[in-house]
């Protein structure tokens, strides 16, 4: 389970046969249920981008969304082998087009000039990210968006010297009413 | 609501579930479970390993299709469990296994004997409970049994820490419960299965690949009478081998690895495979990519995950084997026009059945695996069990032991796991004791699980041990003649020990036999007493298994050895 590369996001066509899912589950709230889950794409070798874990409308079910690159085979057994484990209620494949996803970084950047400040807080506010913490060499920038738009922003800022990243991975939900 | 402790809910919770039988070793961690035994309507045996009580009950489920149920405490006990817990799972076998624990209060510290059991078995259960109060028992007890045996069985896990076996609460003991994300497929699609009757109308050469999944379901006459109706040959998986009797006139035998040559042949002529609960293994197939090739291919299968696995299909029918065989029965009988039994792809079964029965030929000696195996068959009941070790015997046993009376052979099929059979043959004595069982064994095998001659014994369960004794590792030295040039390592396990001499220190009955005669006459002798015997039965150690479909390959490379 590795953060995302730059360019995975930005070409969600057919890379060698491989395209770019959110997968959405809706799991029991008990313990082991992450344990058993984590264990399965490992046992299984299936390879994970990214996987986020939080409550949902339901105070006994947790909805955990996860993001793979995967080929249409493979993602099928994927999902197939997730409906099978007792804890995993529903599974679902987002249609992409469809779905509302976000990603939320937290980017320390290196910033001892005034110039660098200045530029990064101007990026900052085109890419609508707020600045959440400024010392005298460092300031931390929050981005909220598509995974692509975090790249982005990190492409953009990464010759300031990025200290630490922190990447939440992928939420989504589809959209209006479809359930 | 009846006060009580968790150990005595444990109990009562499995005399509701109608079990009879538990087979388990004690330890520091179980001991309140023991103590509720004491008074326990069931049967409790006591085991030499905890990995023979898990083949024990694994062995009891596969002749009684219901969930088998072994016991052992924590730590080690439990980690002894996990082979025989590994072997049920990779076979679908139901079973129950309840392990004591650590008190909650000492989980997480590395207490003595403690294990992390749970997080240990989760790749090879279908689920695993942890209890963390007494009154939680019950609703676990009834969950586990439902999940093991429903759908697609497998073994289900229940951990008990020692404080929550102690202490007491008020039970409820629920008659009905659901499990929220588990909702197992029955009956199938009807407009899938249709889509099966329209290929498998429009086949001239159809053929049935039943797997074990026919045996789990207890589909065998659903299965028989869709044979008969599309007069398809029916080839099995080893898995599935007594699926189908194999002396029936359309059966073909196991194909794979080391299945029967015909078999392996005629599946590569059809042009419409209809595959029953079978889930194109390795072992089974060959390669994957090669396998049913510009063929049809019907995958019926209960697991819907089994579908698209390692074959992709042509139709998936997924539900219970047994219900969509009888809804497949139902439309078919309805469009077919039933074929004699003299047209060509009949024939050529016949052709390929007397072109391999000429063609392979036997070891050259007086006594061999094959005449052994052949006799023991026209000796024994067509209704006795008979399950294998594994290895040279296993395959051995595939080849030339015909199963009559479908789902009376079982082997651990998925795992392989060596030492399984005569544990689990015990298992099957106690599900059946009044047919005669035997354990088709090699001494490698024999001498993992050989102290398990003291509960056949002392438990009054005998079962026949039928040991072809090469003194070694056989399939190993196959290996090792066939792929690595005679450069035999770790195979030779010498004269060392006298399995007789072995069988008569427990108890049991040792019969060493020389020739046919004699061997004849001990299967008569061990059918006949009423302690458990071990017949060891010299086999040449050059003595191969063929046909052979090397690992990698597909069947179409399978040497026959001739």
């Amino acid at each position: 389970m590795t953060t995302t590369s730059a360019s995975s996001y930005l070409n969600m066509s057919n890379v060698d046969d491989k395209t770019w899912y959110i997968v959405s589950a809706i799991v029991e709230d008990k313990p082991g249920v992450l344990f058993r889950i984590t264990n399965l794409f490992r046992a299984r070798n299936f390879n994970i981008e990214s996987i986020t874990v939080g409550s949902t409308e339901n105070a006994d079910l947790s909805r955990m969304t996860i993001t793979t690159e995967s080929d249409e085979k493979t993602l099928d057994q994927l999902v197939k082998q997730l409906r099978k484990l007792i804890d995993v209620v529903d599974v679902k494949v987002l249609d992409i087009e469809r779905t509302v996803y976000r990603e939320l970084a937290l980017i320390k950047l290196r910033a001892v000039d005034p110039t660098s400040r200045m530029e990064i807080t101007n990026f900052a506010s085109i890419f609508r990210a707020n600045i959440l913490d400024i010392s005298k060499e460092t300031i931390i920038v929050e981005v909220t968006g598509t995974p692509d738009k975090i790249d982005a922003f990190k492409n953009l800022v990464n010759h300031y010297g990025i200290i630490q990243l922190a990447r939440t991975g992928v939420s989504a939900l589809p959209r209006g009413t479809h359930s | 609501m009846v006060e009580m402790t968790g150990a005595k809910a444990l109990i009562y919770a499995l005399e509701k579930e109608g079990v009879d039988i538990v087979f388990g070793l004690p330890g520091g961690a179980n001991l309140p479970i023991y103590d509720a035994l004491v008074d326990a309507n069931f049967r409790h045996i006591l085991v030499r390993h905890e990995q023979s009580a898990a083949h024990m009950a694994d062995g009891y489920a596969r002749i009684k299709r219901k969930a088998g149920v072994c016991f052992a405490t924590s730590g080690p006990g439990a980690t002894n469990l996990i082979t025989g817990i590994a072997t049920a799972y990779a076979d679908s076998s139901p079973m129950i296994a309840v392990t004591g624990q650590v008190p909650l209060a000492m989980i997480g510290k590395d207490a003595f004997q403690e294990t992390d059991i749970i997080g240990v078995a989760n790749p090879c259960t279908k689920y695993a409970f942890q209890p963390r109060a007494p009154e939680e028992i019950p609703e676990i007890v009834k969950k586990a049994f439902y999940i093991t045996e429903s759908g697609r069985p497998g073994p289900v896990l229940i951990d008990i820490p020692k404080d929550v076996q102690q202490s007491s609460a008020n039970m409820k003991f629920p008659d009905l419960i659901k499990v929220r994300g588990y909702n197992p497929i029955i009956d199938a699609d009807l407009t899938h299965i249709g889509k099966a009757v329209e290929l498998l109308l429009k086949a001239e050469r159809p053929i049935i690949m039943a797997g074990g999944g026919v045996i789990l379901s207890g589909a065998f006459s659903e299965l028989q009478v869709a044979a008969e109706l599309l007069m398809s040959p029916v080839v099995t998986t080893f898995k599935g081998k007594g699926a189908f009797p194999e002396n029936h006139p359309l059966a073909m035998g196991p194909i794979g690895m080391h299945g029967h040559a015909e078999a392996n042949k005629i599946i590569l002529e059809a042009d419409c495979i209809l595959a029953v609960g079978a889930r194109f293994s390795d072992r089974s197939v060959g390669r994957f990519d090669e396998f049913g090739k510009g063929m049809n291919i019907i995958h019926m299968d209960v697991d819907p995950a089994e579908i698209g696995k390692n074959k992709s299909v042509d139709v998936a029918v997924v539900g219970d084997v047994k219900s969509s065989l009888r809804t497949l029965v139902k439309m078919l009988s309805k469009k077919i026009v039933k074929k004699n039994a003299d047209y060509p792809w009949l024939k050529r079964r016949v052709e390929l059945i007397n072109y391999y029965a000429e063609s392979i030929k036997d070891f050259p000696r007086d006594l061999t695996a094959r005449k052994a195996l052949k006799k023991l068959r026209e000796i024994l009941p067509s209704k006795a069990i008979a399950t294998t070790e594994v290895g040279q015997c296993q395959m051995w046993a595939s080849l030339h032991f015909d199963v009559i009376s479908p789902g009376t052979f079982f082997s651990s099929t998925g795992l392989g796991t060596m030492g399984f059979g005569f544990p689990a043959s015990i298992g099957a004595k106690a599900a059946m004791p009044e047919v005669p069982v035997v354990d088709i064994a090699g001494d490698g095998s024999f001498n993992m699980t050989e102290n398990s001659l003291a509960v056949s014994v002392l438990d009054n369960l005998p079962v026949i041990v039928f040991l072809m004794n090469n003194y070694m590792l056989g399939m190993v030295a196959q290996w090792q003649r066939t792929f690595y040039n005679r450069r035999y390592m770790g195979v030779h396990q010498r004269c060392c020990p006298d399995y007789a001499k072995i069988a008569e220190a427990y108890g049991a009955q040792g019969i060493k036999v020389q020739s046919l005669q004699d061997l004849e006459k001990a299967i008569r002798s061990a059918i006949k007493t009423d302690v458990a015997t071990v017949i060891d039965i010299p086999i040449d150690p050059e003595e191969d298994v063929y046909p052979f479909v090397a690992p990698g390959t597909g069947l179409k490379d399978m040497v026959t050895g001739s």
